[in-house]
């Protein structure tokens, strides 16, 4: 009763998408405005962590090698901390910008969670190329979580953040379990459903 | 003229700028759905059920999309909107 992988990715496409269009309008309106009400202020950290939360079952029930369970493990750790620390500083609990090194670290742990479980070469087939470039667009990422901690009211960085999770659930809509990539699909992958 | 008419005038211009960006984000996600079902149909299992599976009926990566757009624009926009003309 489990779905296929590729199903889960774009679920997670969907969580990642609604997140970075409330940091698009937040990063718009800008961040006064956005909390004027309080549903809304812990909407995106309160999602965020949500999503941390749902890698477990993940992690649980996709295990097909050792790897995959750290990796998904790992993901699921940081990206509870870095909602819970931002849940942290939309509650007035933490007070220190600093503290939104925790999306950094989700970032970056992320980042090379993707780019190590995937042992596959860019080329292999559509899943391998998406987790090297998910990889790297994480890690490339992670600077501005990194920026928001030095200029918390940059327009420009929270831009940069929120389309940062756009890009990153395009590319998990756009992943497939079996499918070419560019018109290259390794004969070892399967075979390719439509 | 007067520095402070200045800044009074472009406050409100400002936030209408910020209105219409904040509107267009859930129209414009709701149509990038659309445009992907019109390109790949296939990717839509409702239109053409064949013995599918649960999962390939409930998670249809265009709907999602289109899903998310309206969910934005109709539960997350009004009361931003609002937010920004009492600013």
């Amino acid at each position: 009763m489990t779905p296929p992988s590729e199903h889960v990715h774009w679920l997670f496409a969907t969580g990642f998408l609604l997140l970075g269009l409330c940091l698009l309008a937040e990063a718009i309106v800008g961040t006064e405005v956005w909390r004027r009400r309080a549903w809304r202020a812990y909407l995106w950290p309160g999602l965020a962590f949500s999503l941390g939360v749902l890698m477990w079952p993940v992690m649980v029930f996709y295990t097909n090698s050792t790897i995959h369970m750290i990796a998904h493990g790992a993901w699921a750790q940081v990206l509870m901390l870095g909602g819970a620390m931002e849940l942290g500083i939309v509650r007035g609990k933490l007070r220190s910008d600093w503290w939104r090194l925790g999306m950094t670290a989700a970032f970056l742990v992320s980042g090379t969670a993707l780019l190590v479980h995937e042992q596959n070469p860019w080329l292999f087939q559509r899943s391998a190329f998406l987790h090297h470039l998910l990889g790297w667009t994480l890690i490339v990422g992670a600077v501005f979580p990194l920026l928001r901690c030095i200029r918390p009211r940059s327009q420009a960085v929270a831009t940069g953040f929120a389309l940062t999770l756009v890009l990153t659930a395009v590319y998990l809509y756009s992943d497939r379990d079996v499918a070419p990539v560019f018109g290259h699909i390794s004969p070892l992958a399967g075979t390719p459903r439509r | 003229m007067n520095a402070e008419l200045v800044t009074e005038l472009e406050a409100p211009a400002q936030r209408t700028v910020s209105a219409r960006l904040v509107s267009a984000l859930g129209p414009t996600t709701a149509l990038a759905g659309i445009v992907w079902a019109l390109v790949q149909p296939y990717r839509v299992t409702l239109l053409h059920p064949r013995g599918e599976t649960f999962w390939w009926l409930f998670v249809q990566p265009p709907l999602l999309v289109i899903a998310v757009g309206l969910f934005f624009h109709f539960v997350v926009v009004p009361g931003l909107l609002e937010d920004l003309e009492e600013r």
